[in-house]
């Protein structure tokens, strides 16, 4: 077992992982957006991670109208439509790195702190509370030999697992793709053409069941509907 | 004869018991154990009955412990429960030295469990003390919290805060509910038990027969809440709301199902008030039933068209999810854990006032297929999300983050 070190990918296949997170509450609670702001500008980049991409595995209902937890509580508990929208659509893939998207969270409230009058504030029992999360990876004992054979692979993933292959792989690896591009990607040009596809699906927008489906379909468009 | 994982799998899917087993690999051997102060009755006692045990099928030892002390003692655990969910009350020193006392003396007994054991959890105040009888102890401790902490009487969660605070981690069901401490706070949502009497599928007779029992027809539509009667679960705005959709829908009829026999003096004050309210209306059935009619509970939330769970305020309302798994929408007050649970208009409705219930109760009424939509949703949800088998599933990673050292990343295998 090795502890916080890059996950190793057999040379001959792809092992199939899958995911836990635990949520840890940092303590860090903010009643209105200027409380917000501050937090967000000195909080541990872990808590942005888990309030954008940690939603996907948390007890919520997949097709939420605001995608990360900011612009959902911009709506819900500060009433604020505004902020509400342009925080939901801030896309986490846009930006290189936890920092980048930070500067541009702080950009989007500045900017509707500076045009308001009153900072909006949020009734008692509905604070923000900053949160964070601890990743376990484990085995599933499955490895796939052959590229066509994800075909039938990922159908059957978890959603978990689809978040470790898919989502969380690009905030681990070197180029910043997928587990599945970083395999294919190293065996053949063969698949440039697949590796191009599996990059033009958008990762964020979509609830991970959805996610699933559309990688599946991708697939199974790609290796043929019939048994490989 | 199934067991208890295979009966799981039949309702929670296959792929969540293969991820239990999955995680558990590594804990093979391990020995996990739970300390509390009841092993009948209760919410923690019946996660217990159930997690214990699967533990075990998973090939982890699980070992659980119950402390034993006299009245004095549990006078005052009383005396914490209450003042961690923010009644302002002090505790005598006589009752916090027999706290003491029990503790210590539990520690001498369970000494060799509690040493030797890898992970040891101890569920609420009662237990907290232990851990520092036990210096010499091995493995990681965790404090589980099943109360809401939000706004503790200061002075007896300072008393109290000075045993948690040595411990490994601890463990809230909301992050509002949560304290600050020095170590790691983990955040697991309560769950439902898909197996039990609540929330087991039940025969289409039985729903009839308790129907029959209690005079509801079953050609009329019913709208149901399950709670104390307690003025935080507002009865009589349920009553009020009753009312206002009876305007529209004059063949309504409402139940509501509340415990009996309690220890809060104002629970019978309450219940005379909603008993007032709802008099010379056959059509409001107010039911006093005993703490263990289980099944009767789980029929009556089949038989209802719609659950109510008004509360004005409201930590994490089982009954919310109990309903939800029986494929029900529910109109819930927009309170506390009600918010996590419930999805507003997609698996029933956040109200604030009863006029906002009655609208909503009249809305799923006359829209039949957005009710059985709605239903739908909500029964997945809690496949999704509230079932025991996620609760097990949190603590086996949370376990192993400990065993681990804590890091933000762990793999193995």
């Amino acid at each position: 077992m090795t502890v916080n070190q890059p996950e190793p990918i057999p040379e001959k296949g792809f092992a199939i992982k899958d995911c836990a997170l635990t949520a840890i509450a940092t303590g860090r609670r903010a009643q209105n957006l200027r409380e917000l702001r501050h937090i967000l500008q000195e909080i541990h980049p872990g808590s942005i991670y888990y309030h954008f991409w940690g939603g996907l595995l948390r007890p919520r209902y997949y097709d939420r109208e605001y995608k990360n937890d900011f612009a959902n509580w911009a709506a819900t508990s500060l009433h604020h439509q505004t902020l509400a929208e342009r925080l939901s659509v801030i896309d986490p893939n846009d930006y290189a790195d936890i920092e980048r998207l930070r500067e541009e969270l702080l950009d989007t409230i500045d900017d509707v702190l500076d045009a308001t009058e009153q900072v909006p504030w949020a009734v008692a029992d509905e604070q923000f509370h900053f949160m964070r999360s601890q990743i376990v990876v484990f085995s599933t004992h499955h490895l796939v030999a052959e590229p066509e054979q994800l075909k039938e692979v990922v159908p059957a993933m978890t959603i978990s697992s689809v978040f470790y292959h898919f989502i969380d792989a690009r905030s681990r690896t070197d180029a910043h793709v997928d587990d599945f591009r970083a395999w294919l990607g190293g065996m053949s040009p063969r698949y440039d053409d697949l590796c191009e596809r599996l990059a033009q699906v958008d990762p964020y927008f979509e609830s991970l069941p959805r996610l699933r489906e559309q990688l599946s379909e991708l697939l199974n468009d790609y290796f043929g509907g019939g048994a490989s | 004869m199934r067991s208890m994982l295979e009966a799981y799998a039949e309702v929670a899917g296959a792929d969540v018991i293969d991820q239990l087993h999955q995680l558990a690999e590594p804990l093979r051997g391990k020995r996990v154990v739970h300390v509390n102060s009841t092993r009948i009755g209760g919410g923690v006692a019946e996660i217990l009955n159930k997690l214990v045990p699967a533990l075990e099928e998973l090939g982890i030892e699980s070992i659980w412990e119950v402390l034993t002390g006299e009245s004095d003692f549990y006078q005052c655990t009383k005396g914490f429960h209450n003042a961690i969910q923010g009644t302002a009350a002090d505790i005598p020193p006589a009752l916090l030295r027999v706290y003491e006392e029990t503790n210590a003396e539990n520690a001498e007994r369970l000494r060799p469990v509690l040493a030797e054991a890898d992970i040891v959890l101890i569920h609420d105040p009662q237990p907290a003390a232990l851990l520092r009888h036990i210096p010499e102890r091995r493995g990681k401790w965790i404090w589980r919290c099943h109360i809401d902490a939000s706004r503790p009487y200061r002075p007896v969660w300072r008393y109290l805060r000075k045993f948690v605070s040595e411990y490994d981690a601890s463990i809230f069901s909301l992050a509002a509910f949560a304290q600050p401490l020095p170590h790691n706070v983990y955040i697991i949502p309560p769950s439902i038990d898909p197996l039990t009497e609540k929330n087991m599928d039940l025969p289409e007779e039985e729903i009839a027969a308790v129907r029959e029992r209690f005079g509801i027809d079953p050609d009329r539509p019913m709208i149901l809440q399950v709670s104390r009667f307690d003025r935080f679960k507002d009865p009589l705005g349920v009553i009020a709301a009753y009312r206002e959709a009876r305007k529209f829908v004059p063949n309504l009829q409402l139940v509501l199902a509340g415990g009996g026999a309690t220890d809060d003096p104002e629970g019978d004050v309450v219940l005379t008030e909603v008993q007032q309210a709802a008099a010379g209306d056959a059509n409001i059935k107010v039911l006093l039933l005993p703490a263990d009619a289980h099944r009767t509970i789980n029929a009556l939330q089949r038989a209802a068209d719609i659950v109510l769970q008004k509360s004005l305020k409201e930590g994490f309302g089982l009954t919310v999810t109990e309903a939800m798994w029986k494929g029900k929408p529910v109109i819930g007050g927009n309170t506390g854990g009600i918010r996590l649970q419930l999805v507003n208009h997609e698996t029933g409705f956040l109200v604030n006032t009863p006029e906002g219930a009655a609208m909503r109760i009249r809305y799923l009424l006359f829209h039949q297929k957005q009710r059985l939509k709605m239903g739908r949703n909500a029964r997945e949800f809690v496949r999704e999300n509230f079932l025991v088998t996620r609760h097990m599933r949190e603590y086996l990673t949370l376990i192993l983050t400990l065993i681990h050292g804590g890091e933000e990343r762990i793999v193995l295998g």
